[in-house]
């Protein structure tokens, strides 16, 4: 396909720690098309965070790629030289993070920061200064020629995602990685910056990897999707298939457990029961077994393969084989 | 900013006060009869009595704070009972010296206690990392007066690199007197400012805001240098502010190893011979030096760190 724009192959990732390798990532693929926006969800520790970091290459020194590509426009990152790499990020591939408190430079003006990071542009300080002011208003940040003097503390929560995706968007990139940039944030924040990614998104045209665990969001601004768990991919296809006819007990257990999803008053929230495997010391067979309450003896001994169930629909789940049926 | 400099020098004139009153009923709480021990045990009664009245000795204790403070809004500290001379005069001619040893001995150490912690921080765990490591501590755990009397025989005496005694006269000679002392007392800052350095330049490191610099492709000396030095720096500052105070104790023995005019054998000097306006003013002036430094560590740290402007 030539108009994909991120290939994730076998993609195996290891961290070195004192009780063994940490197999964080295991052969994860999806790819991502020019200007789709593709959701990863998954519970705390399902190797999210392992994913993007390994995407731009800013990972911790403990971290071993095993095996696997991530292809971006069709040249694998993992084996592109610093230098390369270091144009690629803030210019093509641009991140959203997290925490907006945390996010940037305390003692440096969001001007400063905005001015920094175009650092590859050969235009004027006043031209400069006139493109941060002019993305501060496309995320609806009011009087932005004079708030750019101001600090960082001296904005609010919201206004700093805002800031942040602002100073994502602002070299046009061809990927937008976010990584939880609602989490922190209220319930109406939430939406708020939902809807200015939709329109900022249509209006520079970027693929988006959005990574939530939030269901609700995905669904609302995703077109397809990728449900991690313990380091692996257990299904991915498109947000109304998988939405309304998820293929593996996971996906179908996280959309019990979204709070959206409950119909009636409850007492108790649902959630799944048992724990993430150790990642350190895997189990055989199926990694969700345990958990899961349509276990079977093949679960025990075989890992299931991420299969292609229909044309953009893939799990791996014994279930959708046809031994199940008997 | 101005608001918070005003306040910040506000309070830097009542801990001054507060100070300045506290050595003044010290000094007057130590034993023996100050008149005698500075006449000497042949002074007719006469004498002594009109010593005693010239140093209001025989007012009581709050009227003589009183006239102190009175004298001192004037610019008068009194006169030195020996010379006779203002003690206003002799003090700020002592001052300078101590001011260049001081200000030596604190710009050599921070240049490279900074250089070598930001180094370290910037290379963790390495071959070079626990050099400094290693060079840091020894240079805490040496005594000043032992490098002052190690550098005075090996620099001075051995090989007559530098002058050992005395302060110089004109810039160049002064500046090579300044070598051997600032030398002696700010070795032990080299050390703890490269290990502060660099513990804070680690954990400023490790901030998601430089993930977030970095994550835009700006390059890594300017990360380490302007992103993370410029926050890993502040806790410096204050150091170094408080610092002044024991840069000024370092002072005067320095001053005396070295004999170097200034005002800790200033100080010295006029407490043995109990020469009160001299002591007052010395320590007045010192006092004032340390406030003034704190405030102005606090100001740097204003300047440099935008949430400290706005949080008082």
């Amino acid at each position: 396909m030539t108009d994909t724009l991120l290939e994730i192959d076998r993609l195996s990732v290891d961290y070195e720690t004192a009780r063994g390798d940490l197999k964080a990532l295991r052969d994860i693929s999806f790819d991502i098309r020019k200007g789709e926006i593709v959701g990863i969800v998954g519970e705390s520790g399902c190797g999210k965070s392992t994913l993007i970091s390994s995407i731009l290459r800013l990972t911790a020194p403990n971290t071993r790629f095993r095996q696997g590509e991530v292809r971006f426009k069709g040249e694998d990152l993992l084996q592109l030289p610093e230098r390369k790499m270091r144009d690629l990020r803030g210019s093509d591939i641009s991140i959203v993070f997290q925490d907006p408190m945390q996010t940037h430079n305390p003692v440096l003006s969001i001007g400063q920061q905005m001015l920094d990071i175009q650092h590859r542009s050969k235009a004027s300080k006043a031209e400069k200064r006139a493109r941060a002011a002019q993305m501060l208003g496309a995320v609806g940040i009011p009087d932005p020629e004079a708030r750019l003097d101001q600090f960082p503390h001296e904005f609010s929560g919201g206004m700093r995602q805002r800031i942040a995706i602002a100073m994502a968007l602002m070299s046009e990139p061809d990927l937008l990685i976010a990584d939880e940039p609602t989490t922190a944030l209220d319930a109406t924040l939430e939406v708020q910056i939902i809807e200015r990614l939709q329109e900022l998104q249509q209006q520079f045209d970027c693929a988006i990897l959005f990574i939530s665990h939030h269901l609700g969001v995905i669904a609302e601004l995703c077109d397809r999707v990728v449900v991690m768990y313990a380091g692996a991919v257990v299904e991915s296809g498109e947000v109304r298939e998988i939405f309304h006819d998820p293929k593996h007990p996971y996906t179908r257990r996280l959309i019990d457990c979204d709070p959206g999803h409950i119909k009636e008053r409850a007492r108790v929230l649902p959630t799944i029961p048992g724990e993430v495997p150790d990642l350190a010391n895997l189990p055989g067979g199926c990694i969700f077994r345990d958990r899961c309450d349509q276990a079977m003896p093949r679960c025990a001994s075989q890992v299931p393969p991420l299969a292609k169930l229909k044309e953009g629909h893939h799990a791996a789940c014994w279930l959708n084989h046809e031994e199940a049926a008997e | 900013m101005l608001l918070y400099a005003t306040r910040r020098f506000g309070l830097a004139l009542l801990i001054l006060i507060v100070a300045v009153t506290v050595m003044f009923l010290m000094i007057r709480a130590v034993p023996g009869d100050p008149v005698q021990i500075m006449l000497g045990p042949r002074a007719t009664p006469e004498l002594q009595a009109r010593l005693t009245a010239e140093l209001a000795l025989d007012q009581p204790i709050w009227k003589q704070l009183l006239i102190f403070y009175g004298n001192l809004m004037q610019g008068d500290l009194g006169i030195d009972v020996f010379s006779g001379r203002s003690v206003t005069e002799i003090v700020f001619q002592q001052l300078p010296h101590t001011l260049w040893l001081i200000l030596g001995s604190i710009t050599w150490s921070a240049a490279l206690g900074i250089a070598l912690g930001a180094y370290a921080a910037a290379h963790p765990n390495t071959v070079i990392d626990r050099v400094t490591a290693a060079i840091s501590v020894s240079f805490v755990a040496a005594p000043a007066f032992v490098v002052a009397l190690l550098s005075l025989l090996i620099f001075a005496v051995n090989l007559q690199w530098f002058p050992a005694i005395g302060a110089g006269e004109g810039f160049w000679g002064r500046l090579n007197h300044l070598v051997l002392p600032a030398f002696a007392i700010g070795l032990s800052w080299v050390g703890y400012i490269a290990r502060l350095v660099r513990a804070s330049m680690l954990e400023v490191m490790g901030e998601s805001h430089i993930r977030t610099a970095r994550a835009f492709g700006i390059n890594e000396r300017r990360v380490v240098m302007v992103y993370a030095l410029r926050i890993a720096i502040l806790p410096v500052v204050t150091v170094i502010g408080v610092g002044m105070g024991f840069l000024l104790s370092s002072a005067v023995f320095a001053e005396i190893v070295f004999a170097r005019p200034g005002l800790g054998k200033l100080v010295i000097d006029s407490i043995t011979t109990r020469n009160y306006p001299i002591v007052m003013g010395s320590v007045l002036i010192s006092t004032g030096l340390f406030v003034v430094s704190t405030a102005l560590a606090d100001l740097i740290n204003a300047w440099l760190d935008p949430r400290a402007r706005t949080a008082k």
